[in-house]
This record gives C-alpha cells, sequence and structure tokens, in this order.
C-alpha cells in the first residue's frame, strides 16, 4: 500500500508524544500550565480519534489508515499500524479516559506531599502513547514494544505517588505482567521467524491459504504452545483466575488516576489481545482450549464476585469486581460467537466506563475523607446526593441494569453464549449467576456507604463537587446512558469485522460441533 | 634465507586504525616524558584525539576488504564493525575517568597509554585471524587490563583485584596456547581459514587429529571465556570489579568482553567452521556444550546478582550474565546456514552493551566518593530527587539492562533470542527469558531506591564536563539504538565472516 502522507492512526498515536515533548521543556513551577498542557493533548487526542470514528468505514471489514513503514528490515519488522472494528472503540475509550484520568489528578493531595507533578503528567502522555499503539499495532513486534512500554509509566505511577505499600504493588505489577509477556515474546520471534514476517495479517493470510501450516495435535503441539504463551500473557493482564493475583495489590495501592486507567484500559488489551491474537492467529488451537478457558472464565466471574462482597476496603471491592466482569468478557470472546464477541468487545468499553467511573468515586470519597474503608461511611445520599445520585447510576451500570450499558454488554455475551457449542448452556447459567451476584456486592456497597444513618460526623460537612469532578463524572453518566439505550451505535461499526473474525473461526468450530 | 616483505605486501594501509593507535599510543609514551607536571593534563585529551582519529579512519574504512602483515591481519566488515566499538568504549572510557583519576588521587599519565594499548589488543583480538596473532592481542589486551586493576594500590581491595585477575589471567592465557597448539597438530597450521580449509582431511583421516582440533577448540574456549566472564570461568570478575578503580571496571567490562567474544566468533565460526558444517555429530556436541554453557551463565549470573548490596559486584553479575546472553547467539550460529546472522546478532548485542553498561558505570562513577565508597544499593535512594537527569539517565539505562523495549537492551536480546529461535535453541531462549525476568528484579531495585523509596539523598559532587558528556553519550546511544535499529543493523548487516569461505 502506497501512502504519501502520515495516516489518521498514526497522527492520533503520535499526538501525547506531541505534548510529552512540550512537557519536557516546562519547569516543575510552572504547574499550572504543566496541568493544561497535558490536558490539551489528551483533548486533541481525543478529538482526533472522534474523526477516526467518523471517517471509518464499517462495512470495510479489512484494516483501515494503515500505515507501513520497514522498521527493522533485517528481520522483517515493520511499523504496521491500522484500525479495524475491533480495534476503534478501544483507541476512543483509551482517548476518552486518559483526559479524564488527567483532569481528576489535577487536585490530588499526593501532589501536595510528594510533588513532580511533570514526571506524573508525562508519565501519563507516555501511557496513553504506549495503549493507543497496544490498541493499532499490526506488526508483532511492534504490538509487543508497546505493550512492554506501558509497563513502564505505570510501574513509576504506582510505585511514585501510590500509597503505603507502593514499592510491593508495583514491583509485583512490573514483575508478573513482565513473566507473561516475556513467555510471548518467545512465541512472537518463533511465529514471525517462521512465517518470515511479523505482520499479523499476513501472517493469517498465509495461515488460510495453507503457506503456513502450525500443527496441532496434542497438549504440547507447535499451535498449542503457541497459543498458551500467548494465552497466559494475555490472561495475566486481564487478570483470568487465577492470574489476578498482582490486580488488588496494583489498584488499592495506584493513585487513583492509575486505578482508573488500569481499570479502563490495561485491562483491555489482554482481551483485546485474545481476540486479534489468539483467535486470528491460532483458531483450532483456541476452540480447543475454549472449554478450559471457558472454566477459568466461570471460576473468575464467580469468585471475583464472591471475594468482592468480602472486602472492607472500597478500591479493593472495585478491583475484585474487574475479576468478575473481565471473567464476562473472556468467556464472550471464547464462545466465538459474532453476538458474544460483539458482547465482549462491548463489555470492554462498558467495564472501562463503568469501573472507571467507580474509581473515580472511591478516589472522590479518598481525597476528602482519607480512608477507603466503608466503615468509615454510611449516610452520604443525605449529605452528598449529587456525589450520591451520579454513583448510584454507575454502580447500576456495574452491576448490568437494563438500560445502562451494562446490561446490553452481559446480555449480548450471554445470548451469544448460550447458542455457541463451545461453552453452551451450563457455562452460561453459571456465568449468569454473576449477574446476580453482582447485584448483591454492588448494592451492598451502596448501601454501606451511601444509604443508612451519618455514622460519622465528618461526613456531614463534606466538600462539595469541584467542578473539575462534575467535569470527569459527567461524560462517564452520558456515556453509561448512551450505550445503554443505543447500543447500536457501538455495536454497528464492529459487527462486521467481528462476522469476518467468527467467519475465519467457524470451520475449526463446525468440525468440534459435528464430532460425535 | 630470510625472507623481507615489502611494503606493499604488508598493505599496511588496510589496518589504519589499528596502526593509528598503536603509533599514537607509542607517541604519547614520549611526549609524556617531554612534557612539564603542569600540562600532564594534556594527555587523556591527546589519547582522544588519537582513538577519535582511528574511528573516523574504522569508519571510513569500514567497507573496504583487504588483509595486511601476510594475512595475520584481515581488514573486514567485522573488523570495521569492532573497531568502532573498541574505539568507542576507549574514547567513553577515558572520558570518564578524567576527573575521577584525579579526585582519587591514582592519576598517573600512564593510566591512558596502557588504556590504549589494551584498545588496541581488542581491536587485534577482532582483526587477527592467525591463532599466534590472537595469542599476541590476547596478552596485549591483557597485561594493561591487570596493571591498571591495581592502579588504586596501595589500596589492598585493588592490590587484590589485581593479583588475582593476573594469576588467572595467566593461567587462562596458557589455556588457550594449548588450545592453540593443538590446533596446529591437528592441521599443521595456525592460519584460522587453513584450518577451516582442513576440516576434509581432518574428519577423513582416521587418526586423533580430530581430537586434537576439537580439543584445542576447546581449551580455546577456556582462555577466551575466561576474559568475557563465561561461567564456570567467571570467578574473578566480581572481586575484580570490587576492587579495581571504577573506570577501569568501566572499560574492561565492555572490552574484555568485546575482545574475547571477537576471537571466539573468529574460531568458532572460522577454524571450527570447516568440522562443524561437514559432522553433524561434532555440531551437535558443540552446539549443547555452548548451550550448556550460556544457560550457566545467564543463570548464575542473574542469580547470585539478586544478592548484591554493592552496585560494582551487581554489574559484575550483570556482565556475566550478559556474556551468557551472547553465548546463546554463538551456540545458535553452530547451526549450518546461521552463522553470520548469529554473528550479527553478536555484534548488535555488543554494541547495546557497550552504551548501556558504560552509562550504567558513568553514574556508579559518579556517585562513588573519593575514598571509593559510596556504590551500596542504598546510596542510590533519593538519586531521582538530589540529581532528577542523572537518575533518569540510570533508570533508562536499568530499563535497557532489563530490555525494555525503545531502549538497546531489547534491541541486543530481540537479535540474540531471534537467531536462537531459528536454530531451534526454543528451550535455551525460554530459560533465557525467565532468567530476564529475574534479572528485572535486581535492576529495578536501583530504580526503586532512586525514584520510590523516600529517603534525602546524599550531596553528590559535580561530575565534570567529560564525565557528562560521556554519560549523555551512553544515553542517547542506549535510546537511539532502541529507537533506530536500523542505525546499527546498517553496519552490521555487511558482516560475513563463514559464509565468505565457502566456495
Amino acid at each position: 500500500m502506497e501512502l504519501t502522507g502520515l495516516s489518521l492512526a498514526t497522527v492520533v498515536l503520535f499526538l501525547p508524544m506531541v505534548g510529552m515533548i512540550i512537557l519536557l521543556f516546562l519547569r516543575e513551577e510552572q504547574a499550572r500550565n504543566i496541568r493544561l498542557v497535558a490536558l490539551g493533548t489528551s483533548i486533541v487526542t481525543f478529538l482526533f480519534s472522534l474523526v477516526l470514528w467518523a471517517q471509518f468505514d464499517p462495512n470495510n471489514t479489512s484494516l483501515q489508515f494503515v500505515q507501513q513503514t520497514p522498521w527493522i528490515p533485517s528481520l522483517n519488522i515493520s511499523y504496521y499500524v491500522g484500525i479495524d472494528g475491533l480495534s476503534l472503540f478501544l483507541v476512543i475509550l483509551t482517548t476518552f479516559i486518559t483526559p479524564i484520568a488527567i483532569l481528576i489528578s489535577w487536585r490530588a493531595h499526593v501532589f501536595e506531599e510528594r510533588g513532580r507533578q511533570k514526571l506524573y503528567y508525562i508519565f501519563m502522555l507516555l501511557l496513553e502513547w504506549a495503549m493507543i499503539g497496544v490498541f493499532i499495532a499490526q506488526d508483532l513486534i511492534l504490538f509487543y514494544l508497546f505493550w512492554e512500554v506501558t509497563l513502564v509509566p505505570m510501574y513509576f505511577m504506582i510505585g511514585i505517588w501510590g500509597s503505603e505499600q507502593r514499592v510491593y504493588a508495583a514491583v509485583k505489577f512490573f514483575l508478573y505482567t513482565m513473566a507473561g509477556s516475556l513467555l510471548m515474546l518467545v512465541a512472537i520471534l518463533y511465529l514471525g521467524l517462521t512465517a518470515g514476517t511479523f505482520a499479523q495479517p499476513e501472517i493469517v493470510q498465509m495461515m488460510q491459504s495453507g503457506q503456513l501450516v502450525l500443527p496441532l495435535d496434542g497438549v504440547f503441539s507447535t499451535q498449542s504452545l503457541l497459543f498458551l504463551a500467548f494465552f497466559i500473557a494475555f490472561a495475566i493482564k486481564v487478570p483470568v483466575w487465577p492470574f489476578h493475583s498482582w490486580l488488588p495489590d496494583a489498584h488499592v495501592q495506584a493513585p487513583t488516576a492509575a486505578s482508573v486507567i488500569l481499570a479502563a484500559v490495561l485491562l483491555k488489551m489482554g482481551s483485546y489481545g485474545m481476540i486479534r491474537f489468539n483467535l486470528q492467529l491460532f483458531p483450532d488451537a483456541s476452540v480447543d482450549w475454549a472449554p478450559f478457558v471457558a472454566v477459568l472464565a466461570v471460576i473468575g466471574i464467580i469468585y471475583g464476585a464472591w471475594v468482592s462482597y468480602a472486602q472492607t476496603d472500597m478500591k479493593k471491592l472495585v478491583a475484585y469486581t474487574s475479576v468478575s466482569h473481565m471473567g464476562f468478557v473472556v468467556l464472550g470472546i471464547f464462545a466465538m460467537a459474532s453476538a458474544s464477541i460483539n458482547g465482549s468487545i462491548l463489555q470492554m468499553l462498558n467495564h472501562g466506563i463503568s469501573t472507571g467511573g467507580l474509581f473515580l468515586i472511591v478516589g472522590m470519597l479518598y481525597e476528602r475523607r482519607h480512608t477507603r474503608q466503608m466503615s468509615a461511611y454510611g449516610g452520604l445520599w443525605a449529605t452528598a446526593p449529587l456525589l450520591g445520585g451520579i454513583a448510584l447510576v454507575i454502580a447500576l451500570s456495574s452491576m448490568g441494569m437494563p438500560g445502562t450499558n451494562g446490561f446490553v454488554g452481559e446480555f449480548t455475551i450471554l445470548l451469544g453464549s448460550v447458542g455457541s457449542p463451545l461453552t453452551g448452556v451450563v457455562f452460561t447459567l453459571l456465568a449468569a449467576t454473576g449477574v446476580i451476584l453482582a447485584a448483591i456486592y454492588i448494592l451492598a456497597f451502596f448501601q454501606k456507604v451511601f444509604m443508612g444513618e451519618v455514622k460519622h460526623e465528618e461526613n456531614r460537612s463534606l466538600p462539595k463537587l469541584h467542578w473539575t469532578e462534575l467535569a470527569v463524572l459527567v461524560p462517564i453518566v452520558i456515556m453509561i446512558l448512551w450505550i445503554g439505550l443505543a447500543p447500536n451505535t457501538f455495536i454497528a461499526p464492529m459487527d462486521p469485522s467481528v462476522n469476518a473474525l467468527v467467519q475465519e473461526v467457524q470451520p475449526a468450530e463446525t468440525e468440534i460441533a459435528q464430532l460425535p | 634465507m630470510l625472507y623481507i616483505p615489502t611494503l606493499e605486501q604488508l598493505n599496511l594501509m588496510a589496518a589504519l586504525p589499528a596502526i593509528a593507535v598503536a603509533a599514537w599510543a607509542c607517541v604519547l609514551v614520549i611526549v609524556d616524558l617531554l612534557l612539564p607536571k603542569s600540562r600532564k593534563g594534556l594527555i587523556p585529551w591527546l589519547a582522544v584525539g588519537g582513538l577519535v582519529f582511528a574511528l573516523i579512519a574504522a569508519l571510513l574504512t569500514f567497507s573496504d576488504n583487504g588483509s595486511a602483515f601476510l594475512g595475520m591481519y584481515r581488514a573486514d566488515a567485522f573488523t570495521g564493525f569492532l573497531n568502532v566499538v573498541v574505539l568507542l568504549t576507549a574514547i567513553l572510557s577515558i572520558l570518564m575517568s578524567i576527573r575521577y583519576v584525579q579526585r582519587t588521587g591514582i592519576i598517573r599519565s600512564e593510566y591512558y597509554i596502557l588504556l590504549m594499548f589494551s584498545a588496541l589488543g581488542m581491536m587485534l583480538m577482532a582483526s587477527s585471524t592467525d591463532l599466534v596473532m590472537i595469542f599476541v592481542a590476547l596478552e596485549l589486551l591483557s597485561i594493561p587490563l591487570y596493571v591498571l586493576s591495581a592502579f588504586r594500590s596501595p589500596d589492598p581491595k585493588s592490590e587484590e583485584a589485581g593479583l588475582k585477575y593476573f594469576l588467572l589471567g595467566a593461567f587462562a592465557s596458557a589455556f588457550f596456547v594449548f588450545g592453540a597448539a593443538l590446533v596446529y597438530g591437528a592441521t599443521g597450521t595456525t592460519q584460522l581459514e587453513l584450518v577451516f580449509a582442513s576440516a576434509g582431511r581432518v574428519l577423513e583421516s582416521n587418526s586423533p587429529h580430530l581430537f586434537y582440533l576439537v580439543a584445542g577448540a576447546g581449551l580455546m574456549l577456556v582462555g577466551l571465556g575466561f576474559k568475557a566472564a563465561i561461567a564456570p570461568f567467571h570467578v574473578w570478575t566480581p572481586d575484580v570489579y570490587e576492587g579495581a578503580p571504577t573506570s577501569v571496571v568501566a572499560f574492561m567490562s565492555v572490552g574484555a568482553k568485546l575482545g574475547g567474544f571477537a576471537a571466539l566468533m573468529r574460531i568458532a565460526m572460522v577454524a571450527m567452521g570447516g568440522v562443524l558444517m561437514n559432522d553433524a555429530e561434532i555440531r551437535q556436541a558443540w552446539q549443547g556444550l555452548l548451550s550448556l554453557l550460556a544457560a550457566l551463565t545467564v543463570f548464575i549470573g542473574n542469580l547470585v546478582a539478586i544478592a548484591q548490596q554493592n552496585v560494582k559486584r551487581m554489574l559484575a553479575y550483570s556482565s556475566i550474565a550478559n556474556a551468557g546472553y551472547i553465548l546463546i547467539a554463538l551456540a545458535a550460529g553452530a547451526t549450518p546456514g546461521l552463522q553470520d546472522a548469529a554473528v550479527r546478532a553478536i555484534l548488535v548485542y555488543l554494541i547495546t552493551y557497550l552504551f548501556t553498561t558504560l552509562g550504567a558505570f558513568a553514574v556508579v562513577i559518579v556517585l562513588e566518593k573519593d575514598d571509593g565508597s559510596g556504590v551500596m544499593l542504598d546510596d542510590f535512594i533519593g538519586l531521582g530527587r538530589s540529581r532528577p537527569l542523572l537518575a533518569f539517565m540510570m533508570a533508562v539505562f536499568m530499563l535497557s539492562l532489563i530490555g525494555v523495549p525503545l531502549t538497546a537492551g531489547f534491541i541486543g536480546k530481540l537479535a540474540v533470542f531471534g537467531v536462537a529461535v531459528n536454530a531451534g535453541l526454543i528451550g535455551l531462549v525460554v530459560f533465557a527469558v525467565i532468567m530476564t525476568v529475574v534479572s528485572a528484579y535486581y535492576y529495578a531495585r536501583i530504580i526503586v531506591n532512586m525514584y520510590l523509596r523516600d529517603g534525602e539523598g546524599q550531596p553528590v559532587p559535580e561530575e565534570g564536563h567529560a564525565l557528562r558528556w560521556a554519560t549523555y553519550i551512553c544515553f542517547v546511544g542506549t535510546l537511539a539504538v532502541g529507537i533506530l535499529p536500523t542505525l546499527v543493523t546498517a553496519l552490521s548487516d555487511q558482516v560475513v565472516l563463514a559464509t565468505a569461505l565457502l566456495p
């Protein structure tokens, strides 16, 4: 493909870099300017990503906004980016959440104590750059590059501006995710060197045309091992039970903005990777492993909900809800029906918005009272009605109330998985209990914090919502209702790509279904 | 009758960079005598000037092919690449030394001259195509390093370092010579290319020649493995690194490894190439041996590094681990068809290692106090606040040592793991990758101390312009190679070592 200029995807990718470079030339004392530059950059990036959406042709299932230039020619590695229906909304989710995360950091107390705002916002924009990169990279090595780079700013954000146990949490996060991704690197090298190219679409094409055959006979065959190397890296990120143990630590210790980004975007990198790489590259192995993955996903749904209910720390509670919610996403992906995958992608957005929103609420409470224990609250509905009202909307969305986005996502996933030969009724029923459990833990949380009598005098005079806080919550609420009431705005652009993907996977799947 | 070659036959121009360094070092010995005491400060700058001249010469003659000194010296892209790397190392090391040797009171002009001679030895290790020349180069590389290690005398630690390095080094040299002798016995020549060519004869005959050749190569592997700090020949490394002056450690951690691996590549790919290509059994044994050593080296280096509190010792074990990663590529190079790919991967790795390790040592030099203290892990606490830029650069060097993308270290690991995967050494790569995660733990500790731990940083003295610029160069090099690897691969892709010999 001949392209003289830069593709829009490249522009969106490198806009945060521009802001980063400007920040490098600002002095620490110019705190106001630093914040404005960071916010301005992220908003401009968001606007450009909306142009991306506007120009996106939903009926074209191949990659759009493609750009490909050699990077390491001797190994056939290229800077290869492009967007299709699978990645479009994840890019927009990233650019949507980043300004929110920046704005919520504006008044964070942590800077009074630890300072270094400039470094913080540089890391924030670096993180945005890498996250966008993960979603648009079409070259395996380029993908790995962005994937690993996201670790560094997040490690520093948890480690420098986190709570008491921040060093432990940061190092655990770093090592845990690195261990998974390095095994993926070996798989990437093997796959790319065998195929002679690292471009994902080309490899997929080679496999469809039979040029590249990855044998699959048994657990230790090539394709199965490659599948596992990718899957484990992604499963750690998602996180799929039992790879989740880094998540509560990281979430609890991270500053609010980092928690929001972690929940809203970083976890999605894992589930996105499962669709883009596990399903597309190893359709046969995916079908073979699907029941096993589905078991893990269902365990995660129930376990996450259960543990979440037992928490007294609000942040930990929200962190465990992620384990449960992401279980749905993984189940939907490995049901491999077009409804379920549509639902999974939509649920990735929903989880990003609603869990991001819950972390925002928890962060705002923490800024006011400096505690995350639910017992320190109660009766806030009366003293902070606006915050309470918004929290209610977000909580309902998180538990999947009809009319909110959460319902659409979970319902579509369950709809798809019940008809899929790979998951079927039993898994779907078990997963559905997760919806009920979600109602229990979310309502319990809401009740302990917002309902009842005011038990602590400090809670009577909570500061009103600042305009920056409203400015981050209102878009969240709008998105919750928009996706909840008009989901087709979002499903329509992704549906053709998802269908094309399912077509690729289907042959393998029908074979399985026809087995006696 | 005595054979006197003409100047034309010697073909001196082909060896211009090496000759420039040799001649300039000899000139400096005399200049040093003539300079009044107050002007001795010029010596390091004169040395840098000569090395920069040689560097330019090396870059200009990079793709020239030729041989000099009647086939003893080979000028090709391999030589050219390693010349560039060695000269960069020497220049950066001198820049890092100037202030350091002054304030620690070990200043003597011989320091720079010895360093230049050692660098010459490294260059000759890369370009020699004769076992005798390789041995001379090995000694030329080593002897100045023995002296430099003990330069902090009468500090007992430095003396111990010098003596230990010398004794064990002499032992290693003996291994090398014995190996060379066996190879000569087996093939009747010391010329690497003739050894290559004699493979058919050695393999055909039913004599013990084959055994001598393989045993000789093994013994040379021991001798050179010692220089390159390959386990189990690595035991000298931590003690010498801890005791020797840090500026010397910086130079030898990169330089000695360069020299060792340069000669090892020539011996493994050229001298042994003939046998390896023709005999699958020996090839498997050789590859197995190298893989085993690689795994052991990566394992010991990374595992023991965790326990270190002294950053110099930690970097010593890190340098052992890095030798292991290079060995992985060397092992892969035994697979037919991958020889040149392996050599290129090693060259890329070496240049990434050069910038990263020298940069890390530059930061350690800044922190080190005049009495040699100040190099413990805890001394890095608070550096992120007291010296933000320095800490940032150190963080990048550590990330590069881990192998995080966008830094040079990633490109090096990519190259090495890539060729090993191609050779089918998946198990070895997976093992190395797991050990890389282990390494992330101890490299990250420095970052943790600089940024994440609360605490007042100790006042860090001004480091002076030369050292600062050396650090900047390493920093820029680390990022530039990481972001635009073609800068390096454009040069390394020209290297052909083994395939050039094929008919």
